[in-house]
C-alpha cells in the first residue's frame, strides 16, 4: 500500500510538471499577460507604446552604429523614423491632455443639445447612408450609456486619436468623421453635448447584452450563431428570393467595410473559445496592445458595457457553461459513490487472497 | 455433426452450441494474473475503458458532423456544441479522452520498460503495444483535422509536407496524400474515412494481437519473477489462496482494476467539464483559414517530444532524426542487452539510463511547445541529442549489466 502510493505521487508529480511546462508556462511565454486598465480612458496605453516603438528605433540605431560600416543611409531612415514617432508622442500627449483638461468642465445638456442638432444630427441620424464603407451610427439612446465620458470627448476633439488609428490616417486618408474637429472646437461645446448625451441616454438597465453588443461590435463583426449581421439580425424569409435580396445587401456591406478595414472584421460567433474573456476585454480597451498595427479602432466601452459584450459573446459561443458545471457536479458525486463501491468490492474480493 | 442433448436450461442451451462456460474459464476465471503487481497493471483496463468511451462518444458525433469544408467547422462548433441535447457533452468527453488516452499510454509505456515487460518472450506484446501507440498517433491526427479549425487546418499542412522528404521534394507525394495542392475538400473527406473506419479497426484488430500476445508469456510482474502459473493456478484452485502466486482475471484482478479505473473515471470528468483548454486548443476554434497563419503553430502535447526531435535540426537531419524517433521504441526489446527481468531500480546503470530518459521526454515535450527562439533551442538541441546519446547508450550499458 505504502509502496503504491509511492508509485502514485511519481506518476502524478511527472505528469503535473509535464502539463505545467506544456500549458500555463508555455503559454505565458507565448502571450505575455497585458493587463486591463479598468477601461479608465486615458492615454497611458497609447503613450506606452509610442515610447515603446521609440526605443525600438533607439535599439536599432546602435546597433547600427555598433557596425564596422554604418549605412548613412539606414541612420538617416531611423532618424526619420525617429522624428517621426517623438512628434507621434508629443500629439498623442498633446491630445490626452486636452481629454483631461476638457473633463474637468462641467457639462450643460441643454447647451449641449443645440450643438448636437447642429454638429451631429447631420451623420448620426439612424439612416443607412455608408461613409467609405461605415455607417453612422445612431446616438441618441446608447452613446451615452455605453461609451466612457473621456472617450466620447475623445471623438469629438479628434476620432483617430481616441481610437488609437491616427497611425492609418497619418499619410493621405483622413478618419470618416474628420470633420467634427472643424465642426465643434469649443471645449465647453464638447463636454455639453457629452452631457447631453448622457442624459438622453436608457438606463443601464435597459440595455441588454444584445444591444451593447450590436451598438459596440456588431456595425463591423458578424456573430452568425446569433443570426446577427453587419446589417442587423437576419430574419427568417418564406421566400428564397428574399433571403438572397438580403444576403446581397450583407455582402455590398461587407465589401464596404473590407475597403475600410482593409480585412473583413471576423464573425465572433466563437471568440470567447477562441479568444477567452480576459483577451477580448483588454482588446477593447485598446486594440494596438495586443494586435500591434490592427486596423480595429478603439471603441470606447465602460465597464459595464464591456460585461455585457463579454455575456453576449457567452451566449453565442458557449451558452452551455452553466449546464456543463450542473452536469458535472452530479457527475462527480455518482463517482464519488462509484469509488467507494470499487473500493468495498475490491477488499471484499481481496481479503481471501492475501 | 455433434450429438445435441434436450437442454436442461437457457445455459445449458447456449453451452452445448457455444461451451460458454468454457469460454468464461478460458478468458476470465481461469485467465492467471500474477498476484505481486501495483495499480499501474490496471493501465491496460484503463486504456480499454477509454478507448470505449472514445468509441461511444465518436458514435454520437459521427451522428450530426459533416465532412464537408463548407459545413464541418459549424457542424461541431454549432451544431453538436450547442443544438443537439449534450452534444457539447459527447464532444467534450470525445476530445479530453483522445488526449488523456496518450497520458495512459505513455504511463504504461514507461511502466513496461521499468519492469523490463518486454524481455524474454515478451517481445510480441511490446511491438503490438507499439503498433498500437503508432496507429492511435494515425487515429489522433486525423481526427484533429475534423473540425476544420485553424490548427487543424495548419497541423494538417505542416504535417503532409513532411512527406516531401525534406531536399528530395517530393511534392507529387504530398499532393497524392492530400488530393490537392493545399488541404481541402478531398483531404478532409480522406481524413474522416481514416478516422471513422480503416484506423479504428486496425486499432481494434491490434488490440485483439495484444491481448493475445499475452497468453503464452503471461503478465509481468512486480519484481520479475517468473512463475509456474501451472503449479501456481493448481494451488489456487485446491483452495490455497492466499498461498498462490496467482490470481483469477476475473473477479480478483477485475475488482483492483475497477478501483483504479473508478478513481481514473473521477480525474477524467473533473478535465472534461472544467480543465479542458489542453485538449480543446483555443486556435482551433478560428475557421480555417488557408491565408492566415497562426502565430504559433505547436502540435497536441502528445506529440511534442518528437517534433522536438525535428526542429532543433536542419531540414534533412531533422526529418531523418524524426523518423528515427519515430520507430526507435520497437527496437527497445533487442537493444536491451541484459537478460535481466527487473525493475530498473535494480539493475543499476539501466535505472541512471531509465529516469534520464523520462526527463529528457518531458525536456522536450516543454521545448517542442515553447516558440523556437533563444535559450529554448539550445535547450531543445541538447535534449535531442541527449534522445540519441541514450539510445546509443543503451546496449552497451545493458551488456555490461551484471547478472542478478
Amino acid at each position: 500500500m505504502k509502496k503504491e502510493l509511492l508509485i502514485l505521487s511519481v506518476v502524478v508529480a511527472f505528469s503535473l510538471l509535464t502539463y505545467w511546462l506544456v500549458e500555463p508556462f508555455a503559454h505565458s511565454q507565448m502571450h505575455p499577460h497585458v493587463e486591463s486598465e479598468g477601461f479608465e480612458y486615458n492615454g497611458s496605453s497609447d503613450i506606452a507604446e509610442v515610447d515603446n516603438k521609440i526605443s525600438q528605433i533607439r535599439d536599432a540605431i546602435a546597433a547600427e552604429k555598433a557596425q564596422e560600416e554604418p549605412s548613412t543611409k539606414k541612420l538617416d531612415m531611423l532618424a526619420a523614423d525617429m522624428q517621426a514617432a517623438e512628434a507621434r508622442r508629443e500629439a498623442k500627449k498633446t491630445f490626452w491632455a486636452d481629454v483631461e483638461r476638457i473633463a474637468a468642465l462641467e457639462g450643460d445638456a441643454a447647451a449641449g443639445e443645440a450643438v448636437y442638432d447642429a454638429g451631429c444630427t447631420g451623420c448620426h441620424f439612424g439612416g443607412s447612408v455608408s461613409m467609405g464603407g461605415v455607417v453612422p451610427p445612431p446616438l441618441k439612446e446608447t452613446a451615452g450609456a455605453i461609451y466612457d465620458r473621456n472617450y466620447l470627448i475623445g471623438i469629438i476633439k479628434d476620432p483617430a486619436m481616441v481610437a488609437n488609428v491616427d497611425h492609418k490616417f497619418s499619410i493621405v486618408r483622413s478618419h470618416q468623421m474628420d470633420s467634427v474637429k472643424y465642426m465643434v472646437t469649443e471645449d465647453q461645446d464638447i463636454v455639453n453635448v457629452v452631457a447631453y448625451l448622457k442624459k438622453i441616454a436608457l438606463n443601464q438597465e435597459e440595455i441588454t447584452p444584445q444591444l451593447a453588443f450590436e451598438d459596440a461590435c456588431g456595425r463591423c463583426h458578424d456573430v452568425r450563431y446569433k443570426n446577427w449581421t453587419i446589417i442587423g439580425e437576419k430574419p427568417k424569409f418564406k421566400d428564397k428570393r428574399d433571403e438572397m435580396a438580403f444576403d446581397i445587401k450583407h455582402l455590398d456591406a461587407q465589401e464596404g467595410i473590407t475597403g475600410y478595414m482593409g480585412k473583413l472584421p471576423p464573425d465572433l460567433s466563437m471568440y470567447i473559445r477562441s479568444r477567452g474573456e480576459h483577451y477580448i476585454s483588454v482588446f477593447m480597451e485598446d486594440p494596438q496592445q495586443l494586435l500591434l498595427g490592427t486596423s480595429m479602432p478603439r471603441v470606447g466601452v465602460n465597464a459595464e458595457a464591456a460585461e455585457k459584450v463579454i455575456a453576449y459573446l457567452e451566449e453565442a459561443g458557449d451558452p452551455k457553461k452553466e449546464e456543463r458545471d450542473r452536469i458535472g457536479m452530479y457527475i462527480m458525486i455518482y463517482m464519488i459513490f462509484f469509488i467507494i463501491a470499487a473500493f468495498l468490492w475490491k477488499k471484499q474480493i481481496w481479503k481471501d487472497l492475501h | 455433426m455433434a450429438h445435441f442433448e434436450k437442454a436442461t436450461s437457457v445455459k445449458d442451451w447456449l453451452n452445448q452450441r457455444l461451451a460458454i462456460e468454457k469460454v468464461e474459464k478460458v478468458m476470465a476465471s481461469e485467465y492467471w494474473i500474477p498476484k505481486n503487481i501495483n495499480f499501474l497493471w490496471a493501465m491496460g483496463m484503463v486504456l480499454s475503458i477509454t478507448f470505449a468511451l472514445l468509441l461511444v462518444s465518436g458514435i454520437f458525433l459521427l451522428m450530426y458532423y459533416q465532412p464537408n469544408v463548407e459545413t464541418a467547422f459549424d457542424s461541431v462548433n454549432y451544431t453538436i456544441m450547442q443544438e443537439v441535447g449534450f452534444g457539447w457533452l459527447w464532444r467534450h468527453v470525445h476530445a479530453v479522452a483522445a488526449s488523456v488516452v496518450f497520458l495512459i499510454i505513455y504511463i504504461h509505456m514507461l511502466t513496461g520498460i521499468y519492469y523490463g515487460s518486454y524481455k524474454k518472450g515478451r517481445e510480441m506484446i511490446w511491438i503490438s503495444g507499439m503498433l498500437l501507440f503508432v496507429t492511435f498517433s494515425a487515429e489522433a491526427f486525423s481526427g484533429y483535422m475534423l473540425p476544420w479549425g485553424q490548427m487543424s487546418y495548419w497541423a494538417g499542412m505542416v504535417i503532409t509536407n513532411l512527406f516531401s522528404i525534406g531536399s528530395l521534394e517530393l511534392n507529387g507525394i504530398v499532393e497524392w496524400i492530400r488530393g490537392d495542392y493545399v488541404p481541402g475538400q478531398a483531404f478532409l473527406n480522406r481524413f474522416f474515412m481514416l478516422h471513422v473506419l480503416l484506423l479504428p479497426l486496425a486499432i481494434i484488430a491490434l488490440i485483439g494481437i495484444h491481448f493475445a500476445a499475452l497468453r503464452i508469456p503471461h503478465v509481468n510482474n512486480q519484481d520479475g519473477e517468473e512463475i509456474d502459473f501451472e503449479v501456481e493456478s493448481k494451488k489456487y484452485l485446491d483452495g490455497d489462496k492466499a498461498g498462490s502466486k496467482v490470481i483469477r482475471f476475473a473477479n480478483d484482478f477485475m475488482s483492483k482494476d475497477m478501483f483504479v479505473v473508478a478513481v481514473f473515471l473521477m480525474f477524467f470528468f473533473y478535465l472534461t467539464f472544467w480543465n479542458y483548454s489542453f485538449a480543446l486548443d483555443p486556435v482551433n476554434f478560428d475557421p480555417a483559414d488557408g491565408l492566415v497563419t497562426p502565430a504559433h503553430i505547436y502540435p497536441e502535447w502528445y506529440f511534442l517530444w518528437s517534433y522536438e526531435v525535428l526542429r532543433p535540426f536542419s531540414k534533412d537531419i531533422g526529418l531523418i532524426a524524426f523518423a528515427i524517433a519515430q520507430v526507435i521504441f520497437f527496437l527497445i526489446p533487442f537493444l536491451d542487452r541484459s537478460p535481466n527481468v527487473a525493475p530498473a531500480n535494480r539493475r543499476g546503470p539501466f535505472a541512471v539510463w531509465f529516469w534520464l530518459m523520462v526527463i529528457d521526454l518531458i525536456v522536450l515535450t516543454a521545448m517542442g511547445k515553447l516558440p523556437p527562439e533563444g535559450i529554448w533551442n539550445v535547450i531543445g538541441l541538447v535534449a535531442a541529442l541527449t534522445f540519441f546519446a541514450l539510445w546509443i547508450a543503451l546496449p552497451f550499458i545493458t551488456k555490461l549489466e551484471k547478472k542478478l
